[in-house]
Formats: structure tokens, C-alpha cells, sequence
């Protein structure tokens, strides 16, 4: 055994989504990813099966481990109970602890990604809020998209939300209490301190 | 109540959801994509069924989907889950209702995993505790929103302004739903109907008289894929995934399509507008796509309330074709007005796929 086997091991979407893989490929027959991408949830799963460290840091380092959607049609469709998604859960979440996610171009989307997210949830205490989810970066959302990007208070007004409002309702200002107890929820949990390697990995590797 | 053969079968699938009291959390997506539908899910809930549902306004993100997209530890996400729950307990509630469908998946995640590791439950109240001091109590019930309607639905029936019926002919509305993932793949317990033959959905439409229609591809993914959808340059998966299911039910002929999950609604929706664009082909017939609803919007219209109240006016697919079906009133003329009437821009109107 080695680090990262002993680091897998120990995540508790392992031991929920990987019990004895029969090899009937049922998760690759109902797989969006599998698809649409040359990937394959069983590989991953027989890979991961191994345990050898070799293999698993090539996996880290693969373009491979970020194309699955976590739908979890898998784990309904596994004879055996297992959840190939959540084992992918479990290898991008040791990808980006040990840095192997700046080996493959999708793995480096996660700084984007997290300053999108984790903006959102720090700032204004939802994963996704209108006036930072912009057209430009959003054209499938098509000329209706536009049009609610563009007169975001009015629309919003029209159909009875409370954009930034106090109070409750739809898309109301979350109060900095509550923003300050998300702060400090990502500080004592671990989330603080992934985003600030990120954030350093990135910058280090000249990545913006 | 004892059952037999099929019945017996289908009562094993069935799923225990109070009738009153409920402690509701709001989803992200849909509050950004059908802000109207959490507005009027309320509105039913509490004006045309009498049902005490209670909101806070301390209640934040679950933070479903920044972990889906590995940008947050799970114990991260799961405090987060806790201090919900700390806020229900402090307003003295124990049934749990949450909107969004990811929230779902991860709520029943949380609860499963502490039951199986009561361990992981002590740590995160112990980071709940030094991050907030909260504490929590575990939910009586977890449910989904689509749950309770599907729970009130008769009720919602009995008070039919509209039917999900052909107003001229008396025919029933072909439908075709679609379930959110995570609303029973993971728990398919969880779910009504479980993971291979939910009803949520379908069990509302059979009770405001439109004829639920299978189609091959009914369970696959609407291809959200989180990170697949974030970054821009991976939506290829996301439209792959919608067409598929759009060639699936497309031989069915549906009036329109009606789902439990915000992102899917909206992917369903906007999907269509690009797929016309690069193909020129759209699902309705000439020029038309499917109109989308969400289970709050296809509840409200049978309760009669007004399609631009709705929200209707926020999708991009025209759903005028379906309104004129079911026999809906509508001003067109007030279709794009702004707060109390005001005239604001009106959207582009693409001569592709009807918007209006």
C-alpha cells in the first residue's frame, strides 16, 4: 500500500461505492459520460480495484476522472451496489488534495470553477445568483437569457421574487450573519484550506 | 391495508409524506432559472391548499452543487446540511421539505451516511458547533417539493380550473416526464415509485387528467453533469445528452414535457433553442419545440392562475400552443411587461423555434 491507496481507502465514498465489481458493464450501458467521451466507469472502477499507487496516480493525473457527470445512474443500475460516480467523487477530491488536477486540462478547470462556486456561496450565499451568471459566458441560455440578464430587476420583479430583498423570498439578500457562518463553516471544515492550495498550485503553475 | 399482485408491489414503493407543517429550503437553480415557481409553489401550498409551510430567511445554499463540481470538502457540504436543519429546529419544525433535487440527493446522502457512521454525524455536529455554535435535530421527514403536491395532488384536482386536457376535443394531454437524478437514483427508496418507475410526476398528470406517455429514454441524465455544464467549453455533453432524449420522445408527439428538477427544466427548455439553431430541427413541428414546465408551473395553470404570474414568459420555447390547448386565457400583450405593468425592452424573437 501507499499514500494514496491508504487515502482512497480511507474516503468514505469508497467504502459506499465500491464493494465486488462483476465486470457486467451495466454502469457503462447507462452512463451519459461513457457516451458521449471515450470513458468508462468500469475501467475506473477496475483500476481502482487494483489498489496499486502507480495506477491510481495516473488516474489523478488523467484527463479521464473528470468526464463523469455525477448523475449516479450507475450506482441504481450496479447488480452489486456499487457507485462508480461516487468513486470518481473520491478520486477528483485526492486529485486536487495531492495537486494531480494540473496534469489534465479538465482537471485545471477546478480554478475557475471555484472561484465561480465558492464566490457565489461566500458572497452571496447561493451556489448560482443572477447578476454573476452573465449571457456572454451563457448563450445557449438563448435571447430569453438575454433578456432576463439584461432587465434582471424587472423580470425578477414582475414574477413575485425579492432580488436582494430583505425578508424572505425568492433570491432575498442572505444576511451577513448567515454569510459569516458559511465563512466559518469553510474554515473549520476544509474548504478554506482547499481553495487557498488551489488558488497557490494554480498561481505557482501560471494558471489564471 | 393489505394488497395484493401489482398492488402490493406498487405499496412497497410508496412513501410516508405528512400531510401538514413543513420547514422548506429554496433551491438555487430554480430560483435563478423559475424564480416564479418558488414563488407560487408557496402560493399553493399555502393559499389553495391551507397547508402551514414556513420559510426563514437564514437558510443559505446547501452547497450541492460546489461539491458535485469538487470545489468543496463533504464534510464541508454535510455542515452545511446540518446548519440547516439547526435552523428547522429552531423554528420548531420536523418535516423538511427541500425545492431542488441535487439538495435532495444530498440531504438523504447525509442522513443515510450518519445513520451508517454515526462517527461522521458527531463530527460534523462538532464542526457545527465550532463554526456556529448550532445544533441540530434530525428531520422526522425528508421529502422533496414535487413530493408534497404529488401527496396534495387530488386535492389540487378537485379544484381544476383547467384540466390537463384538449379544451376542444376533451381529449387528455399526451405527457412526458422527466425526473430529476438525484431524486431517486441514488435512494431510489426515497423517491415515490422509486428509481425504474417513479410517479411523482406521472401521478400528477393522471390526476389533472393528462395521459402520462413512456418513451424510451425517459430515465437517462438531462445532461447537466455539473462541471460539465460550468465550463463553458464542456456543454457539449450537456446538449448531447438533452438531444438524445429529445429524439426518444419526439416519435411520441407530447404536448409538453413536465419534470421535478430546476436545472433539468431550464436544460429542456434552452437545449431546444440551440439544437434548432444547429440543425433547424425542432421537436413540436415546424418552427415549435416542447414546452417544459415544472411541476409548480403545470399545477399552477390547472389552478388558474395567470401563465405570465407563472413565469412562462422566462422560458424560451413558446408554451402559447399548450395554452391554447388547455383552453388558458392569456394577454400576449402582457407577456414582456416588467414590475406593475411597466413597459421594459422586449426580448429578441428567434424565427427558428417560437418563443411566442
Amino acid at each position: 500500500m501507499g499514500v494514496l491507496v491508504d487515502t482512497l481507502k480511507a474516503d468514505i465514498r469508497i467504502e459506499e461505492g465500491l464493494k465486488a465489481c462483476i465486470n457486467c458493464g451495466s454502469c457503462v450501458a447507462t452512463c451519459p459520460a461513457a457516451e458521449f467521451y471515450s470513458y468508462s466507469p468500469k475501467n475506473i472502477v477496475n483500476l481502482v480495484s487494483s489498489w496499486d499507487e502507480d495506477t491510481i496516480k495516473e488516474l489523478l493525473c488523467s484527463e479521464t476522472i473528470w468526464y463523469c457527470g455525477e448523475c449516479m445512474s450507475c450506482m441504481t443500475r450496479c447488480p452489486r451496489g456499487n457507485a462508480p460516480g461516487m468513486v470518481i467523487m473520491a478520486l477528483r477530491s485526492l486529485s486536487i488534495k495531492e495537486g494531480y488536477f494540473l496534469k489534465s486540462e479538465r482537471g485545471r478547470q477546478q480554478l475557475r470553477l471555484q472561484r465561480a462556486l465558492c464566490g457565489n456561496i461566500l458572497n452571496y450565499g447561493y451556489c448560482v445568483y443572477p447578476r454573476t451568471y452573465h449571457y456572454e459566458e451563457h448563450p445557449e441560455s438563448g435571447s430569453i437569457g438575454k433578456w432576463v440578464n439584461e432587465n434582471a430587476d424587472e423580470v425578477f420583479g414582475r414574477v413575485g421574487a425579492n432580488l436582494d430583498g430583505s425578508g424572505t423570498g425568492v433570491l432575498r439578500k442572505i444576511s451577513d450573519k448567515a454569510l459569516a457562518e458559511l465563512k466559518s463553516i469553510f474554515d473549520a471544515t476544509g474548504a478554506t484550506e482547499q481553495m487557498e492550495r488551489v488558488e497557490q498550485l494554480c498561481r505557482e503553475n501560471g494558471i489564471e | 391495508m393489505k394488497f395484493s399482485g401489482i398492488q402490493k408491489i406498487w405499496s412497497e414503493w410508496e412513501k410516508e409524506i405528512p400531510d401538514d407543517h413543513w420547514f422548506y429550503v429554496r433551491s438555487c437553480i430554480r430560483q435563478n432559472f423559475f424564480p416564479a415557481s418558488e414563488r407560487r409553489y408557496l402560493d399553493i401550498v399555502r393559499g389553495n391548499l391551507g397547508r402551514d409551510i414556513f420559510e426563514h430567511p437564514e437558510h443559505t445554499t446547501c452547497g450541492g452543487i460546489a461539491y458535485h463540481n469538487e470545489c468543496i470538502p463533504q464534510l464541508t457540504q454535510m455542515t452545511i446540511v446540518g446548519r440547516q436543519f439547526s435552523i428547522m429546529t429552531e423554528s420548531g419544525y420536523s418535516n423538511y421539505v427541500c425545492s431542488c433535487v441535487t439538495s435532495f440527493g444530498l440531504y438523504c446522502e447525509a442522513l443515510n451516511t450518519w445513520k451508517e457512521h454515526p462517527e461522521i454525524e458527531a463530527m460534523v455536529r462538532e464542526k457545527l458547533w465550532e463554526s456556529c455554535h448550532r445544533e441540530f435535530e434530525i428531520p422526522k421527514s425528508l421529502v422533496h417539493a414535487s413530493d408534497l403536491i404529488y401527496h396534495l395532488r387530488h386535492e389540487i384536482g378537485a379544484k381544476a380550473v383547467h384540466k390537463l386536457t384538449n379544451a376542444n376535443t376533451g381529449e387528455p394531454l399526451r405527457v412526458v416526464d422527466h425526473v430529476g437524478c438525484h431524486y431517486a437514483k441514488m435512494f431510489p427508496t426515497k423517491g415515490v415509485g422509486g428509481a425504474e418507475y417513479p410517479h411523482v410526476l406521472s401521478g400528477m398528470v393522471e390526476a389533472w387528467g393528462g395521459e402520462s406517455i413512456d418513451y424510451p429514454e425517459r430515465r437517462h441524465c438531462c445532461g447537466y453533469g455539473f462541471r460539465q455544464y460550468h465550463i463553458k467549453e464542456n456543454r457539449g455533453y450537456c446538449v448531447s445528452n438533452t438531444h438524445k432524449k429529445l429524439e426518444s420522445m419526439e416519435p411520441y408527439h407530447p404536448d409538453f414535457i413536465i419534470t421535478n428538477c430546476p436545472g433539468c427544466a431550464y436544460f429542456l427548455d434552452r437545449w431546444q433553442y440551440v439544437i434548432a439553431h444547429q440543425t433547424r430541427h425542432t421537436y413540436g413541428g415546424p418552427g415549435q419545440g416542447i414546452p417544459v414546465l415544472t411541476f409548480e408551473e403545470a399545477a399552477g395553470l390547472v389552478l388558474g392562475y395567470d401563465p405570465w404570474d407563472l413565469g412562462l414568459q422566462m422560458h424560451q420555447v413558446a408554451v402559447e400552443p399548450l395554452l391554447d390547448k388547455m383552453g388558458v386565457p392569456y394577454d400576449p400583450a402582457k407577456k414582456y411587461l416588467g414590475t406593475n405593468g411597466k413597459a421594459i425592452p422586449r426580448p429578441e424573437l428567434p424565427s427558428i423555434i417560437r418563443c411566442c
